[in-house]
């Protein structure tokens, strides 16, 4: 009895957030397969603790559990692979927004976009996935990594300022 | 404001999120300034790139199915443990506090058979089957519309019969949960009362017929035949019920050959 109520308030709350949990696997996981693992990984641990979620935001909160199980998988996949690491204390100044060149994404750029933001540090990919793709608030935000709203704002503005940097060279190399 | 904090705030401008005295001032200096207003036009460049569709990995087809199946499966599992859990406490609550105390001390001081927690799911299916909207999902008061369109949604034909002729009209059919399986719930009516009448197919070969039971001043009534349980519920008065079960029964007997 209290399984099937429990179910019915589940399927209601949280399944039809499966679009942002893939969205954002995907993203951190970079290929189908994985992420497809990582979220039926995430609801079934969502639905083992669904008695804990009184909120009305059932995304962010599906989300947590998303990036936690992926962070995770991660941790123990880690590729050796050629991404700036990430940092979070290093505080440069946007030099490149001072002298700003002319930005101009035509159709075919999307998809240099695409393998740009693939190649951040999972934390700032994440967390661009999180604020651009799926627009989030920052306060969802923070529900979501489980950090301060300081801490979204100044990882956010890391985070673009790193994708605007590797966008930039890479149209620079194609022109 | 000069060009050095309207720079670290863009971004937040941006998201909407600054407030609005911030907001004032920085609109003001994108006004006045040419390179911030540039650098401005090159952020909303790329959210606007990160907002194309190419972008967003929808879920694959096949990976609803998949999740949702686990996650019944997982809550199969779990189901047994559950029913002294919080949230059935909390579910339970709104429904009747009598019944809440009741529920909290039969456990303690009777251990309830298993008849007695089917009989307390029976009369919670049948309060939830009341609220907003639930009663049915296939709404019809005929027999040849309800019964086919459980094809395919359990493993299982219920029999239906109208029984419109003795004053209990069928009214439709929906899917309900008990002992953690997918049954038929046939809905009827005497007047203005309910009766859920829930259908699954038993493991017991033998015929068999309980007394009448009340709980929360629902009466419940049920019996198995040919392998097939029935659970009837309503508030209608116990020998309405006992009379609209005798009809039932006869309705659903094989015709004397």
């Amino acid at each position: 009895m209290g399984g099937k109520d429990k179910l019915e308030r589940f399927e209601r709350a949280i399944l039809p957030h499966l679009d942002a949990a893939y969205n954002l696997a995907r993203w951190l996981t970079r290929n189908e397969d994985d992420a497809k693992d990582m979220v039926q990984e995430a609801y079934l641990r969502a639905f083992k603790f669904f008695d804990g979620f009184h909120g009305v935001d059932g995304r962010a909160w599906l989300l947590s559990t998303v990036r936690n199980t992926c962070f995770t998988w991660l941790a123990q996949n880690r590729r050796s692979q050629a991404t700036t690491a990430f940092d979070e204390e290093i505080h440069t100044v946007d030099e490149d927004a001072m002298n700003p060149s002319t930005l101009a994404l035509k159709s075919g750029d999307v998809e240099m976009l695409k393998k740009s933001l693939d190649e951040l540090p999972d934390e700032f990919r994440e967390i661009i996935v999180l604020r651009d793709l799926e627009e989030m608030s920052y306060k969802q935000i923070a529900q979501v990594i489980d950090a301060p709203l300081g801490t979204v704002m100044s990882r956010l503005a890391r985070a673009r300022g790193r994708l605007k940097q590797i966008l930039c060279s890479r149209l620079k190399e194609k022109s | 404001m000069d060009c050095q904090i309207a720079q670290t705030l863009l971004d937040t401008y941006l998201d909407g999120e600054l407030d609005p005295v911030r907001n004032l001032e920085i609109e003001e200096h994108l006004h006045g300034c040419a390179r911030c207003l540039q650098s401005s036009s090159d952020r909303r460049v790329i959210r606007h790139g990160l907002k194309t569709e190419s972008l967003y990995f929808k879920a694959p087809p096949d990976l609803q199915r998949r999740i949702q199946r686990s996650v019944r499966q997982a809550a199969k599992v779990e189901a047994p443990s559950r029913w002294l859990s919080l949230s059935w406490i909390k579910i339970a609550a709104p429904l009747a506090a009598a019944g809440l105390v009741v529920l909290l001390l039969v456990p303690f001081f009777n251990g309830p058979s298993s008849d007695e927690l089917l009989t307390q799911e029976v009369v919670a299916s049948h309060i939830r089957s009341l609220m907003a909207n639930h009663l049915a999902d296939v709404p019809s008061t005929d027999e040849h519309t309800v019964k086919p369109w459980f094809n395919g949604k359990i493993d299982f034909s219920p029999p239906v019969s109208d029984l419109a002729k003795d004053g209990f009209p069928l009214i439709g059919g929906r899917l309900d949960y008990l002992k953690n399986r997918p049954v038929a719930a046939l809905v009827y009516r005497r007047d203005k009362h309910v009766i859920n009448v829930f259908v699954w197919p038993s493991d017991n070969s033998a015929p068999s017929t309980a007394p009448i039971k009340t709980q929360q001043g629902y009466h419940v009534i049920h019996w198995d035949s040919a392998g097939v349980n029935f659970w009837i519920v309503s508030d209608l008065e116990a020998s309405q019920l006992a009379q609209f079960a005798d009809l039932l029964k006869s309705s659903l007997a094989p015709p004397p050959s």
